[in-house]
């Protein structure tokens, strides 16, 4: 037998890591996202993106979305730990290929380059509600709106035609038909 | 518009409407204007600590062993930093705690001024919940709320941080009392019938039965120490308890299996690991319980009754969860047991004997023997005449952390609730000192008893000061082997004997030290003189150091090796020599 080497136990199987997009609404006060952000890096759970806004002036609710991945455990411990703080109203949690579920990212891109690479830029971006709200005689900025991982395929297809500069906000998401989550 | 006062005012109001006695606390310049305040509300007694630390722990004490919160007064920067460990130490153990900070004035935050520091950044992470109060007329409802929240669910600390501009500012004084408006499902559960009942079936099934009870039975309160005796007797089941939940059974029952975990007995352990049917109560699978958790209690299906949603399925996996208060679960559980099976424990002694047969055989084993010698004080020697001698008095027992700790629960056997104050989930060197200090504020003229080890006691020694101050007369029990004791141990098991660091090579003449705070030294070297010297220490109605010079090589057994399952111990240092084979540990 091998001698322990340590006072703590060892890992044990870990579970299959799944995507999530976790949903709170919380009190917009001062520190909540600290505390919703510090819960994540505190456990060791993990932030892809994270977007958040006021969406209830009245109340002062703001909407949280995270994307995140874990195993079942994880995700199961996330929901739970969110709950217990005290600004949080609910935590609603979505599978990222839930198709009863909208996921939208914005992003911008500026593009720098020749004049027939800009042409090819703006053709990529096409499908995805472009947008161009800035142009130079050798630039531009457009605006997309897709899922992450096509925002992720446009950065790469974007680079070698002049992307210089992206910014993104991180997922939102929305339950299809006349649901709300409760 | 009523009568306009201060926010120090305001502080003291609302520690008035919830009826506190006693503060903890440490002035300094940003509390000032609370301090002052203090002499306009006798009902108040401040007790000055000697580090804001000490101040926490004692605030733990006095919540533990009286069920009520503590508070804390600290001033801001270093007050608040001192604090952290206190309020860390609440938070993993469950204890509510309202720690009031002052903090600079509004208009110097963020500008790095003295004794500034981001006290709500600071301890987000180890209160339940933290304020920043900016606008005097919030003060009420934070500090009403803070005490709700404390309270409410699985108890914890909170922070209120009132800058000093806003312990002057004036307002009226109103607790707008919008109770659990914004609680969110925070609230205590409570169980249903249809739960309860399917508890009760799968008792009815189970062939070898166990509860695994922890601290949520003592937070829950007495009467929940009441109904769990009350449904052991109901059941005849075996029952366990965590280090938290010493002393909700009575630990000399021959029902009780003693506690379970790395340094819990041979028979829980092993009831636990063969087991049909665990019944967790109020406890919370933690690490030093489980051990390795693929291979805990691999034969069972387990029940989790806790108050703490995010306690279920965090570290074990459970077929049945019940999210309640103990006390409440248990009212309806023993109801229905009641009603439907009234004569449940002799119907069911059958079906369960052969399970009482092998739990006999884990017994027999005595697991917690140790050599005693007739030249030096073994420890556990020392912690059973300790009991022996002090079992007839009302007894409270604070710890530090380590061997002391360890043999203190194994060998003090606690009859009621709340008279067992340690470091659970933290492991807070110097915990055990101030929180005597606490508990003897909580508890005047019993007997507060700290079973201390010498390393530990020496991180919160200042405290001395404040029992002699108060005439709290604290006894402190030092079991002295000149080692970290458990450091030492898991070196000589884990590391080759590198004793890398562990031994104290200038420790101070503690009698000496005991006479310079103006308190009583006492010290016993051999075993003939140990039962005398415990008597005097405990007729003395002062605060007493007792150096107790013990076995410097004892180690803390018997114990389950890192990494290892339940069913895996280590009982003496027999088993540690041979290098036991895995046949030779599998026991059962």
């Amino acid at each position: 037998m091998a001698k322990p080497k340590s006072a703590y136990s060892e890992p044990g199987k870990l579970g299959k890591s799944e995507h999530h997009i976790i949903v709170v609404w919380v009190d917009n006060e001062a520190g909540v996202l600290a505390r919703v952000a510090g819960l994540f890096s505190g456990r060791g759970y993990n932030i892809e993106s994270l977007a958040v806004a006021e969406v209830d002036k009245k109340k002062h609710i703001s909407r949280i979305t995270i994307v995140t991945s874990g195993t079942p455990q994880v995700i199961e411990q996330i929901k739970l730990q969110l709950r217990k703080l005290i600004p949080v109203h609910k935590v609603a949690d979505f599978k990222r290929n839930d198709p009863n579920i909208l996921f939208k990212e914005l992003a911008l891109f500026k593009v720098v380059s020749s004049k027939k690479n800009r042409e090819k830029a703006r053709k990529v971006c096409k499908k995805y509600n472009s947008l161009v709200l800035d142009k130079s005689k050798n630039s531009f900025v457009i605006q997309v709106t897709a899922l992450r991982r096509e925002i992720d395929k446009l950065i790469d297809t974007l680079g070698p035609l002049g992307l210089v500069s992206a910014s993104r906000t991180g997922a939102v998401a929305m339950t299809r038909g006349s649901e709300v989550f409760k | 518009m009523g009568k306009l006062i201060s926010g120090a005012e305001i502080v003291f109001k609302v520690l008035e409407h919830h009826n506190v006695k006693h503060i903890f606390g440490y002035p300094g310049g940003a509390v000032l204007p609370i301090y002052d305040e203090l002499k306009n509300h006798k009902t108040i007694k401040h007790i000055l600590a000697r580090h804001e630390q000490g101040a926490g722990h004692a605030a733990e004490g006095y919540a533990r062993s009286s069920g009520k919160p503590g508070v804390m007064l600290v001033t801001s920067g270093p007050g608040a930093t001192n604090a952290v460990t206190a309020l860390t130490d609440a938070y993993m153990d469950s204890v509510p705690i309202v720690c009031i900070s002052g903090q600079v004035p509004t208009h110097l935050i963020g500008t790095d001024a003295f004794q500034e520091c981001d006290t709500t950044g600071i301890t987000r992470p180890c209160t339940k919940h933290n304020w920043l109060v900016k606008d005097v007329k919030d003060l009420a409802d934070v500090m009403d709320r803070a005490f709700e929240i404390a309270m409410t669910g699985r108890p914890g600390p909170v922070l209120v941080d009132i800058p000093k501009d806003i312990q002057f500012k004036k307002t009226e004084f109103i607790i707008k009392n919008k109770k659990n408006k914004k609680s969110n499902g925070k609230l205590n559960g409570k169980a249903n019938n249809a739960e309860v009942d399917k508890v009760i079936n799968m008792m009815k099934k189970s062939s070898r039965p166990i509860f695994y009870t922890g601290g949520g039975v003592i937070n829950s309160g007495p009467e929940a120490s009441k109904l769990l005796r009350e449904l052991v007797s109901i059941t005849g089941f075996p029952i366990t308890s965590t280090l938290q939940g010493l002393g909700a059974y009575p630990g000399d029952d021959p029902s009780f299996l003693g506690m379970l975990g790395m340094h819990g007995t041979y028979e829980a352990n092993n009831a636990m690991y063969n087991c049909d049917l665990m019944i967790n109560i109020g406890a919370r699978f933690d690490d030093r319980i489980t051990g390795k958790v693929d291979e805990f209690s691999p034969k069972s299906k387990k029940i989790h009754i806790d108050i703490d949603p995010s306690s279920i399925g965090k570290n074990i996996k459970v077929d049945l969860a019940v999210i309640s208060d103990v006390e409440s679960f248990l009212k309806s559980l023993n109801k229905r047991f009641k009603e439907k099976n009234k004569d449940f424990s002799n119907s069911n002694k059958a079906n369960i004997s052969n399970w009482w047969k092998d739990i006999d055989k884990w017994r027999q084993k005595k697991s917690l023997n140790f050599k005693n010698s007739k030249e030096v004080i073994k420890p556990q020697y020392a912690v059973q005449r300790l009991y022996e001698l002090s079992k007839q008095k009302d007894t409270y027992i604070t710890t530090e952390v380590g061997q002391h700790q360890m043999w203190a629960a194994q060998h003090y056997k606690f009859n009621k609730p709340n008279r067992w104050m340690t470091s659970g989930g933290l492991g807070t060197m110097g915990y055990g000192l101030p929180a005597a200090v606490g508990v003897q504020v909580a508890n005047p003229g019993k007997l507060v008893i700290d079973i201390a080890g010498e390393a530990s006691v020496l991180m919160t020694m200042q405290e001395m000061s404040t029992a002699v101050q108060y005439n709290l007369p604290i006894k402190i029990f030092i079991l002295n082997n000149q080692y970290m004791g458990m450091v030492r141990q898991w070196q000589e098991l884990l590391h080759e004997k590198n004793y890398s660091e562990s031994y104290t090579a200038a420790l101070p003449n503690f009698v000496k030290l005991a006479e310079a705070y103006g308190c009583v030294g006492i010290q016993a070297k051999k075993p003939d003189e140990l039962d005398d010297k415990i008597n005097e220490m405990i007729n003395i109605n002062k605060p007493v150091i007792f150096d107790c010079l013990v076995d410097p090589m004892e180690n803390c057994f018997p114990m389950i090796p890192s990494g290892k399952p339940h069913n895996q111990m280590l009982l003496g240092p027999e088993d540690e020599k041979e290098e036991v084979s895995d046949e030779g540990k599998t026991l059962v």
